[in-house]
C-alpha cells in the first residue's frame, strides 16, 4: 500500500476508534445533568444513585477517550504534516482553543463530579455535573469549527506565495456549515447516550432486576432518544442543503446520482457502479431527491457528469453506503423512538417484553450510525483536504515512509482492541453490579 | 516581536507542564518502591487521582498552541520524530488507563498488574520526554522542505552521527528520569502519611544527588553540543539568573529537609529554572539546524502576525481562567491524602 493510503487508514481507525468514547460522555453528560435535576428538585435518592452509577460509566468512558483523543492531536503534525504546514496557522486556533477552554474545563470538574460529591454539597456537586457537561460540548464544538472549516473553509485568505492565512476567528467560529454541522452532531452524541440509558434500563427490567432504576433509566432513555431523533431528521435536513449548496459532487455521489436530472429520485436501495456508471438493482423514489433539497419536486439536480472526474470523491460506494446507513439507521431510531414513547405514555412500555427486547438490542446501533455520519461527512470532502483548497494528497507527510506508517498503524490496531476488549469488561462489571450502594 | 512573546508563552506552557505533571510521573516513577501494600499505593494514587488529567491538558493545550503559533515548527518536528512520538503516544495511553483501570477490581492479579504499567510508563515516558527536549537543543538535518527523520538511535560516538537517542540525549533522558523522580517523591512525601511518606522521603535523597551530578554533566556537554548557549549568554549575561534559580532549587531541595512545601516548591523552581535555561540557550532558534543545515527560528516558523495577535485575544483569558482552575482544584485536594479508599 502506498504511504498516502496508510496515512489515510492511519486517521480513520484512530478517530473513528476514538469518537465510540466522546460521543457516549457527550450524550451521557447531557443525561447526567437529568438525573442529577431531577435528584435536586424530587429529593428522590433513586435519581442520585441512578447518576452516580451513570457517572462511573461516564468516567470510564471519559478516561478512554482523553487517551484515544491525544493521539488525534499528534497526528496533524506526525502523519499530515504538509496540511499542518499549510494550515496550521488557521485549524491550530480552534484546536488550542479546545484545550484551553474545554479540556481544562472538563478535566477540573470530572474529578470533583467522580470524587468530590461528600466535599461539594448538593447544589455543588450539580454545579460540577453541568460544568463537565459544558466542557464536552464545548470541545465539541471546537472540533466541529475545525472540521467544518476543512469542509467549507471561511475567514481566511490566501497569502503571495499561496499560503493560507487566519483573516478572522469569529467568521471561523460563526461558520454557518461549523453550526449546522453541530447540532446534528450533538443531537447524534444524544442518541448514543439516551439509548444506551434506554438500553441498560430494558436490560435491568427483562432481568427482573433493580426495576426501579430500570425504569428510569428507560424513562428518560426513550424521551430523549425520541427527541434526539426528531432533531437529527431537522438538522441532518439543514446540513443537507449545505452539501447540495457548496458540495454539489459530494451530495451526488452521496446518492450516486451519476446523470445530471430535474425531478431527481431518492435512492433507498440499490449498488452504486462508478465504472458504468449508474446505481444497480435500484429502489427509488421518484423526484424525492430534488423535493429534499430544493423544496420543488422538479428541480435539477447536479449528477457527477457535471464534474470533472478527479474531483468525484474518490470511493464512491463507501460514501454512498455510509451514508444510507445513517439515514436508515436514523429512521429506525425515529420509529422505535416513537412507539416506545406512546407505549410509555400509555403506561405499558415497562411490561411490553418485545419492546424492551428491542430496546435492549438497540445499542450498538447509535455507535454505527454516527461513525457512518463521520465517514460520510470525511469521504464526501475527499478528494479534497481542504474543499477547494488542498488535495488529500499533498497534505500528508511525506518524510514518513510507508513502512513506518503501517508500523504504527498496527501498533494502534493491536493496543485499541485491547483497550476495547478491557473497556467492555470494565463497563459490563459496572452494569452487572448494578445502580444501588457505592462499591470500590 | 510578537513571535518571540509566543516563544515565552509557549515555553512557560512547557514548564507548568513539566512542573505539574512531572510529578504525577515522578510519583509513578516512586509507585512501586515507596507503596508497598494495596492501601500505600492507594494512597499515591489518590495524591495524584483529582489532579492527573488536568495536568496533563497543560501538554495538549501546549500542543495546540504550538500548531497555531509555529505551524512549521509543529509540522517539521512531529513527523520527523515520527516513531518515539508513537511510543511516547502508546505510553501515555498505557498510563493513563493504568491510573484510571486499576481501582475497579479489587484483585491480587489485576492492581499489581496496572501498578507495573503506571511505573514502567511513567519512567519511560520521563526518558522520552528528556531524550526529545535533548534533540530539540541539539538540533536535527533539517533539509531545504525543513523536513526530516532520524533513526531511533545511532553509534553512541560523541559527536557522531545524530539519532533520537544518542551520546547526548541519553544523558539528558536520565537527567530529566532522575529531576522527576525527585519532584515525584517530593509530591508523594508531602501528600502523605506513614510508611509511604518515609519511603518517598528516604528516595528524594539519594535522586536529588543524582541529578545534581546529571545537571553538571549535561551543561557540560550543551555547551558543547549547541554553541548558541554560550553566545546568548555572552550577549545577554541576565540569561545567567535562570540556570542560578535553578542551582537555587536544587540547593532549597537540600537544605529544606524539615520543610516538605518548601522542598517541593524548590523542586519547581529547579524544573522550572532549567527549562527556562534551555529555552533561553536555544533562542531564537526552535529546531536547531545541524550540519550546515538552516535552523527553524522563532520568525521563520511562526504563524503570519496577524494570527499571533487574533491568538492573544481568546489565550490570554483562555489561561487565566485554567489557572483558577487548578487553584480551585488543588484547594480542594489539599493538605494529606486522608481516606486511601476513594469514594466511587
Amino acid at each position: 500500500m502506498d504511504a498516502l493510503t496508510l496515512h489515510r487508514l492511519h486517521f480513520a481507525l484512530t478517530a473513528t476508534f476514538h469518537y465510540i468514547f466522546p460521543q457516549i460522555t457527550m450524550g451521557l453528560a447531557l443525561l447526567i445533568v437529568v438525573l442529577k435535576t431531577l435528584a435536586l428538585r424530587t429529593g428522590d435518592p433513586l435519581y442520585d444513585s441512578g447518576a452516580r452509577f451513570w457517572a462511573r460509566i461516564f468516567g470510564v468512558t471519559f478516561a478512554l477517550g482523553v487517551v484515544t483523543g491525544i493521539p488525534m492531536e499528534f497526528q496533524f503534525g506526525t502523519n499530515w504534516s504538509r496540511f499542518s504546514r499549510a494550515a496550521g496557522g488557521v485549524i491550530g486556533q480552534t484546536l488550542a482553543m479546545e484545550g484551553v477552554y474545554s479540556f481544562f474545563l472538563e478535566s477540573t470538574f470530572l474529578g470533583l463530579l467522580l470524587y468530590g460529591e461528600n466535599k461539594l454539597g448538593r447544589i455543588g456537586h450539580w454545579l460540577a455535573a453541568v460544568a463537565v457537561f459544558a466542557g464536552s460540548w464545548l470541545s465539541g464544538f471546537f472540533i466541529i469549527a475545525t472540521d467544518a472549516w476543512m469542509q467549507h473553509p471561511v475567514g481566511h485568505r490566501i497569502g503571495p506565495n499561496g499560503e493560507i492565512l487566519l483573516d478572522s476567528i469569529a467568521a471561523l467560529l460563526t461558520n454557518e456549515w461549523a453550526w449546522w454541522q453541530y447540532a446534528h452532531n450533538m443531537v447524534g452524541a444524544v442518541i448514543t447516550g439516551a439509548f444506551l440509558m434506554a438500553s441498560i434500563g430494558a436490560f435491568y427490567l427483562l432481568s427482573g432486576r433493580d426495576e426501579a432504576h430500570g425504569r428510569a433509566f428507560v424513562r428518560i432513555g426513550v424521551t430523549a432518544a425520541f427527541a434526539a431523533s426528531l432533531l437529527a431528521a431537522l438538522t441532518g435536513d439543514g446540513q443537507g442543503k449545505l452539501v447540495a449548496e457548496h458540495q454539489p459532487a459530494t451530495l451526488a455521489a452521496m446518492e450516486a446520482l451519476f446523470e445530471t436530472r430535474e425531478g431527481a429520485p431518492m435512492a433507498i436501495l440499490g449498488q452504486p457502479d462508478p465504472e458504468r456508471r449508474r446505481l444497480d438493482n435500484p429502489f427509488t423514489i421518484p423526484g424525492m431527491l430534488s423535493f429534499a433539497t430544493w423544496r420543488r419536486w422538479e428541480a435539477e439536480v447536479k449528477g457527477l457528469d457535471r464534474f470533472p472526474r478527479d474531483q468525484w470523491p474518490d470511493n464512491i460506494p463507501l460514501l454512498y453506503y455510509s451514508f444510507h446507513i445513517m439515514v436508515g439507521l436514523g429512521t429506525i431510531f425515529l420509529a422505535v423512538g416513537a412507539l416506545a414513547s406512546i407505549q410509555l405514555w400509555r403506561g405499558r412500555l415497562y411490561r411490553s417484553k418485545p419492546l424492551l427486547w428491542v430496546l435492549m438490542l438497540m445499542l450498538p446501533f447509535p455507535l454505527i450510525a454516527n461513525t457512518a455520519g463521520w465517514t460520510t461527512a470525511e469521504l464526501g470532502r475527499q478528494p479534497w483536504l481542504i474543499y477547494g483548497l488542498m488535495r488529500t494528497a499533498d497534505g500528508a507527510s511525506m518524510n514518513v515512509s510507508s513502512g513506518n506508517a503501517l508500523f504504527s498503524l498496527i501498533g494502534f490496531m493491536g493496543l485499541y482492541l485491547l483497550l476495547g476488549v478491557l473497556y467492555l469488561f470494565l463497563i459490563w462489571r459496572e452494569i452487572d453490579h448494578g445502580p444501588r450502594g457505592v462499591h470500590a | 516581536m510578537i513571535e518571540t512573546l509566543w516563544f515565552v508563552l509557549l515555553a512557560a506552557m512547557l514548564a507548568v507542564y513539566v512542573i505539574l505533571d512531572g510529578f504525577d510521573l515522578g510519583a509513578g516513577m516512586v509507585h512501586l518502591f515507596a507503596a508497598r501494600t494495596d492501601a500505600e499505593r492507594r494512597q499515591v494514587l489518590a495524591s495524584i487521582g483529582p489532579v492527573w488529567d488536568g495536568n496533563e491538558v497543560w501538554l495538549l493545550a501546549a500542543g495546540g498552541t504550538l500548531y497555531f503559533a509555529f505551524p512549521d515548527l509543529y509540522a517539521s518536528s512531529f513527523s520527523g520524530f515520527y516513531l518515539p512520538l508513537m511510543m511516547v503516544l502508546w505510553l501515555l495511553i498505557l498510563r493513563g488507563i493504568a491510573i484510571e483501570f486499576r481501582n475497579h477490581i479489587e484483585s491480587p492479579v489485576w492492581t499489581p498488574l496496572w501498578d507495573v504499567v503506571f511505573a514502567g510508563a511513567s519512567t519511560l515516558l520521563a526518558v522520552f520526554f528528556g531524550a526529545a527536549l535533548g534533540n530539540v537543543i541539539r538540533g536535527v538535518p533539517l533539509d531545504d522542505r525543513r523536513e526530516f527523520f532520524l533513526p531511533l538511535w545511532t553509534d553512541f560516538t560523541p559527536g557522531g552521527e545524530v539519532g533520537i537517542l544518542d551520546w547526548y540525549t541519553v544523558p539528558v533522558g536520565l537527567l530529566t528520569a532522575a529531576a522527576l523522580l525527585l519532584h515525584g517523591a517530593l509530591w508523594v512525601q508531602l501528600k502523605t502519611t506513614g510508611p509511604v511518606h518515609d519511603r518517598a522521603a528516604a528516595i528524594a535523597n539519594p535522586a536529588a544527588a543524582i541529578a545534581a551530578v546529571l545537571t553538571a554533566a549535561v551543561t557540560v556537554l550543551t555547551f558543547a553540543v549547541q554553541p548558541q548557549l554560550a553566545a546568548n549568554l555572552a550577549a545577554h549575561p541576565w540569561g545567567a539568573l535562570l540556570p542560578l534559580i535553578a542551582v537555587g532549587g536544587l540547593i532549597g531541595v537540600a537544605l529544606l529537609r524539615a520543610d516538605e512545601r518548601g522542598r517541593f516548591l524548590s523542586s519547581c523552581f529547579y524544573l522550572g529554572g532549567m527549562l527556562s535555561s534551555a529555552a533561553f540557550g536555544l533562542f531564537p532558534n526552535v529546531l536547531p539546524g545541524v550540519g550546515g543545515a538552516a535552523s527553524l527560528t522563532v520568525y521563520n516558523a511562526a504563524a503570519p502576525a496577524h494570527g499571533l495577535r487574533i491568538g492573544l485575544f481568546w489565550w490570554i483569558p483562555g489561561v487565566l481562567i485554567a489557572i483558577a482552575y487548578a487553584f480551585f482544584l488543588y484547594g480542594k485536594f489539599s493538605g494529606k491524602v486522608l481516606d486511601p479508599k476513594p469514594d466511587q
